[in-house]
């Protein structure tokens, strides 16, 4: 397989220009003749296809969800960043792209990322012409807040519901261009294959969730937006539908899946609290700004932590991190809060969850302050926990959160199927082996408004798309494959169900490639995730029909591709022998506990190729290589 | 805890739904409303009953896709919360609840809990929306807004499209759900070029759909879970009023 990044040559600064103005055009007349199906309405999804039909082409969309604004999208709290030093703090857009390269530990490339800060700016303008309301300051003008990993003041926010208003706002531009009919929206159909035809992507297949109906669609390009696969591990921090199937069957078809290790852990969500535990909830990671964060000190002491005396009590990161203390990078606050739990320390029902504990800074700064502050995070973990964080201590845990890891695009977000692009969480391109806090929000946004709308026009005026009929055996073949699917899925009769075998699945993922992977343990899922992809197919449960809304065998089908999926993941984590980013292998850190890049090895790009299922990937290299910024240790001290 | 629970099933729309009885033991107060039922499905389905649908996906309160009409109150008994958000430690042991579906005229049932709320997207596609096409929009700070404005537009922006004022409207009135987006953009500079066409064209969309009028029973402030106010929706009868003599003019 050939990667070619297809990046302009040239100086970094002009190569999206450049870019620009060497693509090949298609006149606005013409444009009505190219379709395009839009997989998936969140952020990337639904503003690539308002955008798409505002420049004239036929846009179908399609969403498992009853509507656009139901996409995880809408979590998203803390905010979108961009480069427009409006708080005169030193910041630019190289800077923003600086950050964001070093943020993701050297494994992304770099014009992908300049480009993204390049047009973070169009994106704020474009959010407030919709009527975004971001928040502003008393003279009226946007105001901006801090984030991780950047030392300016570039975030913008809505409240703490940033990614809602992004969401509808999109939503809001997707559901313009529906009234006015330039896009058709399928609502409650789910892609379930994608279909190609001499060489290029030219339809999918979708399964109406309420009729069961197996349908094709054709288009001249097919755009994935389909998010990310953090459910891997059961429980993350992701909606309950999220899956990777868009993804997977792109890749069973032929698109390279990139660097699926890497995937990011959040240090402060709720913990766990029983087997019944479907999702788990974030917590701000700006609670960690005023809270700390310890365990008791000896394994036996099961006191209430109102009692645990100070002595008595581990401070671990202060002690660990004395510089950074309570405010150490995402990586290592989850890993260090994971060491505590394994030795037996931990709180929490489950034993897996530490105190960040408010009654320093309540003495200190007074509990209205911090109601300020914190208020309706406070009231949301009394919600959950029932417990009240003003006079007992938070309990937090890490959970998964978002994957950087996703389809191989090229410059133009194509994969290596030609027709076929990929945006949003569902690409790999943009944050490398880490993501930053504020930019998920930011790269989707980027990919659907204003770099798709460009690259799409070249696609088209350089390949040509030919003629297709609907009548075409591909299509065909397709669709009998998801008939067949479904129907071996509900001829099993066995005695577990698809929720069992997906908590299964995530101890296994949780437990040997989580938040620290060794060779043993990798090697060992290895084993263990093809067995149990054995077992679902003998001992799986299934009621009800395929001819109405079924909720089990939705759920069913999505679990037979996470459990085919996980393997690549663990294949990736296992070649990959360093560390890097949010990906940590332990034979490779530093005495402090950084992780240990192996830059002569590894600064490339890993890209797999479908063998079969069950046989080992083919693992292909993009070598990424840094012209602009100087490798570094990623250091945050 | 043991719950008993009736619960509304019924096959597709054009079926005859019911009350179920389901005894539940072994209710854990530190459960979602959701994943009491979630442990309930999986009971179902290993009896080889068919699982009950009802709609949820990001279960933090936001995505607004879950409902549930839980003893007679839309999203329960938490003031402020939704479905998923509500916790068992709201029940005790022995309670006996009721869980039907949002029920509307414009809400039809799909399936069990589940109901069709599209007609919220036809009102959106109607005029939900500021007319700006991706591009030049230009800076974003060369429109100063004041304060006091942008915080009343974020208040009504904060709507998450559940249908919880729909269904628990004796009218099944959809006022607060169509104010809150008219709202928005009416305190808004960007939005005051198609303000008179947007607020006619919302309203008379959501006539068609089958949504009843307001008689001001503030059923709907009561249980939105983002405690949207009804002052929204005497803001947008005050546009409504003043668009309609406007238009009659022509």
């Amino acid at each position: 397989m050939k990667l070619e990044s297809k990046v302009p040559t040239g100086p970094l600064k002009d190569s999206w220009d450049k870019y620009r103005f060497d693509i090949k055009l298609i006149n606005p007349a013409n444009k009505r003749k190219y379709k395009v199906l839009v997989v998936g309405t969140g952020l990337a999804g639904a503003s690539a296809a308002a955008s798409l039909a505002e420049l004239g082409y036929v846009v179908e969309a399609f969403t498992y969800n009853d509507s656009s604004r139901r996409a995880h999208s809408i979590a998203a709290q803390g905010g979108i960043n961009a480069a427009k030093n409006y708080t005169n703090d030193g910041d630019s857009i190289w800077r923003l792209f600086y950050d964001t390269v070093k943020g993701g530990d050297f494994r992304s490339r770099e014009a992908n990322v300049y480009r993204l800060a390049q047009v973070s700016n169009n994106i704020i303008d474009q959010c407030v012409a919709q009527g975004v309301p971001f928040a502003r300051d008393y003279g009226g003008l946007l105001d901006n807040r801090s984030f991780g990993g950047a030392q300016v003041s570039r975030t913008f926010y809505a409240r703490g519901q940033t990614g809602q208003q992004l969401l509808l706002g999109a939503y809001s531009a997707l559901m313009r261009a529906v009234g006015k009919k330039q896009v058709i929206l399928h609502t409650r159909k789910e892609m379930m294959d994608v279909v190609i035809i001499n060489g290029k992507a030219r339809g999918i297949v979708t399964r109406d969730l309420v009729t069961g109906k197996i349908e094709s669609h054709w288009g001249d390009a097919v755009l994935l937006a389909t998010g990310g696969y953090a459910n891997v591990f059961f429980l993350s921090t992701n909606a309950q539908a999220c899956n990777v199937t868009a993804s997977y069957r792109a890749y069973k078809k032929g698109a390279a899946f990139a660097n699926p290790c890497y995937t990011q852990i959040h240090p402060t969500c709720i913990p766990v609290s029983g087997d019944h535990q479907s999702k788990l909830t974030l917590m701000s990671e700006s609670l960690r700004n005023d809270g700390r964060i310890w365990v008791p000190k000896s394994r036996d002491d099961k006191r209430p932590p109102n009692q645990i005396p100070e002595e008595d009590r581990d401070y671990y990161l202060e002690r660990k991190y004395p510089s950074f203390g309570n405010l150490s990078p995402r990586d290592i606050s989850s890993r260090a809060a994971k060491e505590a739990c394994d030795d037996g320390r931990g709180v929490s029902v489950t034993g897996f969850g530490v105190y960040l504990d408010f009654a320093d800074a309540i003495k200190r700064l007074g509990q209205k302050v911090i109601e300020e502050r914190y208020g309706n995070l406070f009231e949301m973990y009394e919600r959950i926990i029932g417990e009240d964080p003003y006079k007992t201590p938070m309990m937090i845990y890490p959970a998964s959160h978002y994957t950087m890891g996703g389809l191989w695009v090229d410059y133009n977000l194509m994969s290596t199927i030609p027709g076929l692009h990929v945006m949003g969480e569902a690409n790999f391109s943009d944050h490398g082996a880490n993501r930053l806090g504020a930019s998920a929000l930011m790269q989707g946004l980027a990919d659907g408004y204003f770099v798709i709308p460009y690259t799409l026009g070249h696609y088209f005026a350089t390949e040509k798309p030919e003629k297709i009929s609907m009548d075409n055996e591909e299509f065909k073949k397709a669709e009998k494959e998801a008939e067949e699917k479904i129907q071996k899925i509900l001829s099993i009769n066995g005695k577990r169900t698809p929720t069992q075998f997906h908590r299964e699945l995530g101890k296994i993922m949780w437990e040997y490639c989580g938040m620290a992977r060794n060779e043993t343990g990798l090697k060992k899922a290895l084993e263990l995730v093809p067995q149990l992809r054995e077992e679902f197919w003998k001992d799986l449960t299934v009621t009800g029909g395929k001819e109405s809304l079924n909720i089990t065998l939705e759920k069913a089908c999505r679990v037979a591709d996470f459990l085919e999926f996980a393997e690549v993941l663990l294949w990736d984590a296992l070649e990959r022998d360093e560390s890097c980013g949010a990906h940590f292998r332990t034979e490779h850190q530093y005495e402090d506990g950084e992780a240990k890049r192996n830059d002569e090895k590894f600064a490339h790009v890993a890209a797999w190729e479908f063998t079969g299922i069950g046989n080992k990937p083919v693992r292909n290299v993009e070598p990424l290589s840094f012209e602009n910024v100087q490798l570094a240790v990623r250091s945050y001290k | 805890m043991k719950l008993t629970l009736y619960i509304w099933r019924q096959k597709s729309a054009g079926d005859k739904g019911f009350m179920e009885l389901h005894n539940v033991d072994n209710v854990s107060e530190d459960m979602s409303f959701l994943e009491m039922l979630d442990v309930l499905n999986e009971k179902l389905l290993l009896e080889g009953q068919e699982q009950i649908a009802f709609d949820h996906d990001c279960r933090e309160g936001i995505c607004g896709a879950c409902s549930l009409i839980i003893n007679g109150t839309a999203h329960g008994p938490e003031k402020a919360t939704t479905t998923c958000q509500l916790h068992m430690r709201k029940f005790k042991d022995g309670d006996t609840i009721y869980i039907e579906p949002f029920r509307s005229i414009a809400f039809p049932v799909i399936k069990d809990l589940v109901v069709d709320r599209s007609a919220f997207e036809r009102i959106m596609s109607a005029g939900g929306f500021i007319s700006v096409s991706t591009g030049n929009a230009q800076d974003a700070n060369a429109l100063p807004i004041p304060k006091a404005d942008a915080d009343l537009s974020m208040d009504a922006a904060q709507c998450i499209g559940c249908g919880a004022c729909v269904a628990s409207c004796p009218n099944g009135a959809a006022m607060l759900f169509v104010s809150a987006k008219v709202g928005q953009f009416a305190y808004l500079p960007q939005g005051q070029a198609e303000r008179k066409e947007r607020v006619l064209n919302m309203v008379r969309q959501m006539d068609a759909e089958g949504f009843g009028s307001c008689t001001n029973l503030y059923e709907c402030e009561a249980v939105c879970p983002k405690q949207i106010s009804v002052r929204f929706i005497s803001k947008m009868n005050r546009d409504y009023l003043c668009s309609s003599f406007l238009e009659n003019k022509k």
